[in-house]
């Protein structure tokens, strides 16, 4: 979706603030958002695209006005609601009124934090042949689909060069959608700065992203 | 960490009703049998005290001490960290890019956040806000001269923008006169922004 989140290039936000001495969490509660989200991650109640795209399609306001925990909370407040996991009136008395329903996979217990310290794989196998290998000229598609997509906005339409081939991997676009992994090859393309943000950009400068083949025409 | 911490010091409205509301929904959740709050505790735990830059100093460090190490670690980062053991795994698709004198790394997430947790961490709060994610990838000299870098004119500027499930380490140059220090006094140096491009590592 052609939303807020998709920030790339995007004038007037100032400059980095950095905080020294930064703390991992800067109040408790943080800490518990960022847990109950791996810890309802790791029953399956949602992939990592689904996670992403509740957060893509906060309220505009919400997801520039709130902190990173905050929207943390708001994404895992919604598709908890929204996958049946709690009910409003629940979140209004802030108690389990309603019978639980069935988790896909074990509640996350003490003895197996092990399993989600380690990212998951989202390599998978090929469905048919790579179509572009290293030193290909590629053309990022201009699409805009209302839906998850990684394709940021800054690159679309935009003639960049094939640098590297991770292999074949889960497709967001898909995947947040709940409809399976459908793998694509994913490819490091790479795009001059001048052919991004023309001619008076610093030519010194190079960008690239990690397109999976949908997003791609030869060029 | 307690469970229930009662921190009560409000320093602003977000602070206190958001205390409030992520109480409330992990209380719904622990009820109805869908988390363990001791399990939140040592993802918390884990999270605060294990998984941080220091994981990925020691890999920077190994690079910079051992030459058959540094060529399977730009070949294959994942491969590269497993078989050192000692720090956190790092799942399948670390990719792991070397600043030279020609050419100065920098990670960035435009989309999200993304970023790797299991050698940096979790990220600091720059690195997830808008103005680096808006900047870094269309102005990425202005947005080192926030950090108080500048590199010379000629040096290529490469900007990695994680848009997949590729996460990105940079490998730092080295520091001069560094030639006698040990690999734990080296892994010293590395700092965390050195290793996001937005830095460099300690002098020695």
């Amino acid at each position: 979706m052609d939303g807020v989140h998709d920030m790339g290039g995007m004038d007037g936000f100032g400059k980095v603030e950095r905080e020294a001495d930064e703390p991992v969490f800067h109040a408790p509660w943080e800490g518990r958002v960022m847990a109950l989200n791996r810890a309802m991650g790791a029953t399956g109640a949602w992939n990592i695209d689904m996670s992403r795209f509740s957060l893509e399609s906060l309220p505009p306001t919400d997801y520039l006005g709130s902190s990173y925990y905050r929207k943390w909370f708001l994404g895992l407040e919604k598709r908890l609601l929204a996958l049946g996991y709690v009910d409003t009136d629940e979140v209004a008395a802030g108690h389990a009124l309603h019978a639980a329903v069935p988790l896909k996979r074990d509640k996350l217990t003490p003895d197996k934090i092990d399993r989600i310290m380690t990212r998951g794989s989202y390599s998978r196998q090929p469905q048919a042949p790579a179509r572009f290998k290293p030193g290909d000229r590629v053309r990022a598609k201009n699409i805009h689909p209302a839906t998850h997509t990684r394709l940021p906005r800054y690159v679309r339409g935009h003639v960049g060069v094939v640098e590297r081939i991770h292999g074949c991997h889960v497709y967001p676009d898909t995947s947040a959608t709940g409809a399976g992994d459908n793998p694509q090859w994913l490819y490091t393309v790479r795009f001059d700065n001048r052919e991004l943000w023309g001619p008076d950009a610093d030519p010194t400068v190079k960008v690239s992203i990690d397109a999976f083949e949908p997003y791609l025409d030869p060029a | 960490m307690s469970t229930h911490s009662h921190d009560d010091h409000d320093h602003g409205s977000e602070l206190g009703e958001m205390q409030l509301r992520v109480r409330a929904l992990e209380t719904i959740l622990t009820e109805k049998g869908y988390v363990d709050p001791k399990a939140l505790d040592l993802i918390i735990e884990a999270y605060e005290t294990k998984i941080g830059p220091r994981n990925g100093a020691r890999v920077v460090a190994k690079a910079w001490v051992d030459p058959e190490f540094k060529r399977r670690l730009l070949a294959d980062g994942s491969a590269a960290v497993a078989a050192l053991g000692h720090v956190s795994r790092v799942g399948d698709h670390l990719v792991v890019v070397e600043n030279t004198p020609q050419v100065h790394n920098m990670v960035v997430c435009t989309l999200c956040s993304c970023y790797p947790w299991e050698v940096l961490g979790l990220p600091p709060v720059w690195y997830k806000a808008a103005p680096y994610r808006s900047r870094a990838v269309k102005d990425p000299r202005g947005v080192l001269a926030d950090f108080g870098i500048t590199l010379p004119k000629e040096t290529e500027i490469r900007v990695w923008d994680s848009t997949a499930e590729t996460r990105f380490l940079v490998l730092p140059m080295r520091p001069a006169g560094t030639e006698r220090l040990s690999e734990d006094r080296l892994a010293d140096l590395v700092t965390r922004d050195s290793m996001i491009g937005t830095g460099f590592p300690k002098n020695a």
